[in-house]
């Protein structure tokens, strides 16, 4: 059985008043301070370096040419098409990997919360795309997969043509011809694992008796995952859909070995626009002005997560 | 139901046993059994064209149509082997395994005072964990690589385990802080009416409970310090790199390389694929922070 949240017994912190003297509160503390203290150094400082940075016009290409510029280089970076074109690529790469897995990811849970033959093999094929590192996939899908003369897509329609008489099967370049879904089907194929193990595990902790119930006064299945399934597996949706979104907005191994952003511009996401400008544009007042911006617009989703991961977290704290 | 998953180790056993394979679930009919068996196959045939090309020779991999079935050999893997890749793979179980023993270093005490001896606000402390999770790690590359080449760091593996600490450090503390709160609160309250000492405390009661959970948390960690990439490339060079960078880099020209390229990814993809595939059921907990068991 599957819960959603480990329940704690607490309901907040006990009632150990005659504890809460000075020493007593910084006894209970000492155990998160180093954990505390080096994430503050290491991940907060950084975000301060990027803001001082993003005030300065400074190209390591032309020496002694670096000085206070202001909001320039923000003026810059809402100005720029390239950089527009980035956020875009971004949102639609985003959106399309996260909504096509999560509805994959649906249909594969529902299949594998019943019972079948080799369902517990089934799973085991099924999350390995998960598990194969990011750029080793990416490599895959590009050489292996969609490559134009010897890859398994253009390989198999060929054989595919012969046996029906053609002499050769279409020749299709994938990643030229359909840069942006190539780059979104590797990563669906990737996260759609993921969507189903989080899926599965809603399924799976939705209570018997209602749906026996359900079953008992003759709802029909449609009106069961209507009306029953689909508001209990609401809030694992939105999880699922959170935590795709945080790291999928981030991708970087995809675009840089498919396609290195191209052709043009067209699968430049935001990270990749980000590296380019630092290492090879070498525009770092620039790059940490895009920086900025993209932790702005990180903190926007972030407080919607969060603020769903919290009324997660008060639901099992109240328990 | 809920309360009842933290009663006692022997009900949650029955629970996860049952879970395994409820028998009142409904059975698939042939028909969906069918669709089903389809979706995995094809979700899995470009693992299995991965595995299957890493064991042909360059002349069988790159032919149109495909030959599934040329003849099978370990040469690519040689090959590899006799190209140094040893080194990389080295770089990386380092990376991974030291920067994961820092992270239950710094994590487990923290989820200690977050769930059995909690501080005063210690959502607000879970949630500042989180919310560092949620800053595109592409925003710091910048101050980071400015910083580590002045502190002259680039190229060097222990770089890569402080990053890879920090990436993993919030995860760790919301998974570890999830299995803790399962510590049964009254024999905890039992043990320290009679006067146990936390040694014993720790040992005796906390320990059973959490150490599967630290068994799960260490795999989550150590899949994504090894999976890591974009600091990886943007900060070493040539010491330091780790598999995902030899990756990247052994494919310089065009020409027969497509099985080299399966053994590499096949290789390197290895070892998560066996420690996921072990941890199956632990799996879900760590990639939802521990919000979903």
């Amino acid at each position: 059985m599957t819960t959603l949240t480990a329940p704690p017994k607490t309901a907040p912190p006990p009632a150990h008043t005659q504890k809460s003297s000075g020493i007593g509160k910084w006894k209970r503390r000492i155990p998160l301070l180093p954990a505390l203290i080096f994430t503050i150094v290491v991940t907060q400082l950084p975000f301060v370096a990027t803001l001082v940075i993003s005030t300065f016009q400074w190209n390591i290409l032309k020496p002694g040419d670096r000085h206070f510029v202001g909001l320039s280089n923000f003026t810059f970076v809402f100005t720029d098409e390239r950089l527009r074109t980035a956020v875009l690529n971004t949102v639609v790469l985003t959106a399309s990997v996260v909504l096509i897995s999560v509805v994959l990811g649906l249909g594969l849970a529902m299949l594998l919360d019943r019972r079948f033959l080799g369902r517990g093999l089934a799973r085991t094929l099924l999350i390995s795309p998960f598990l194969v590192m990011p750029v080793a996939a990416a490599l895959l899908w590009k050489h292996a997969l969609y490559n134009p003369d010897y890859g398994l897509l253009n390989g198999t329609l060929n054989a595919v043509y012969r046996l029906f008489g053609a002499s050769n099967g279409p020749t299709v370049d994938w990643v030229s011809s359909y840069p942006m879904p190539a780059v979104v089907i590797s990563l669906v194929w990737q996260w759609t694992p993921f969507m189903m193990l989080i899926l599965l595990a809603g399924l799976q902790a939705q209570p018997g008796d209602v749906l026996e119930a359900a079953r008992m006064d003759g709802a029909s299945a449609m009106a069961t995952f209507r009306y029953i399934t689909l508001p209990h597996l609401r809030q694992y949706i939105e999880l699922g859909v959170l935590l795709g979104t945080i790291y999928v907005v981030q991708t970087f191994d995809s675009v840089y070995t498919i396609t290195q952003g191209g052709p043009g511009s067209q699968t430049t996401n935001l990270p990749y626009e980000i590296y380019l400008t630092m290492f090879r544009k070498y525009e770092y007042g620039e790059a940490a002005a895009a920086g900025v911006v993209v932790v702005l617009g990180s903190i926007v989703i972030a407080t919607f997560a969060l603020r769903t991961i919290a009324s997660l977290f008060r639901e099992e704290v109240s328990r | 139901m809920t309360h009842a998953a933290v009663a006692a180790p022997g009900a949650r056993f029955k629970k996860l046993l049952r879970s395994k394979d409820d028998p009142n679930s409904p059975r698939l009919s042939p028909l969906w059994t069918f669709v089903a068996w389809l979706a995995t196959l094809a979700f899995f045939a470009p693992v299995a064209w991965m595995v299957l090309t890493s064991f042909h020779q360059e002349a069988d991999a790159a032919t149109n149509p495909p030959t599934p079935f040329a003849p099978l050999t370990f040469d690519q893997y040689k090959l590899l082997f006799s190209r140094d890749i040893t080194p990389f793979l080295l770089n990386s179980a380092m990376a991974g395994v030291i920067s994961t023993l820092l992270v239950l270093l710094l994590a487990v005490p923290t989820a200690y005072a977050l769930s059995i001896k909690p501080v005063e606000k210690w959502t607000d402390v879970m949630f500042f964990f989180l919310s560092t999770k949620f800053l595109p790690a592409i925003a710091a590359l910048l101050p980071v690589y400015l910083i580590v080449k002045d502190i002259g760091m680039l190229d060097n593996v222990w770089t890569l385990i402080v990053l890879y600490t920090a990436m993993n450090l919030p995860i760790a503390v919301w998974m570890m802080r999830s299995f803790l709160a399962e510590v049964p609160k009254e024999i905890l309250e039992a043990a320290e009416v009679d006067g146990a000492n936390l040694f014993t405390v720790l040992w005796r009661v906390v320990a059973p409970v959490a150490l599967p959970g630290l068994a799960a948390t260490s795999l989550i960690c150590f899949i994504f310090s090894w999976n890591e990439f974009m600091f990886a490339v943007n900060l070493t060079a040539t010491q330091a790199s780790t598999a995902p960078v030899f990756l990247v880099g052994f494919i310089t020209n065009e020409g027969l390389f497509l099985a080299r390229l399966c053994a590499a990814a096949t290789l390197v993809s290895l070892p998560v694929l066996i420690a996921g595939f072990a941890a199956q059921d632990k799996l879900v907990r760590g990639l939802s922070l521990g919000a979903v068991k």
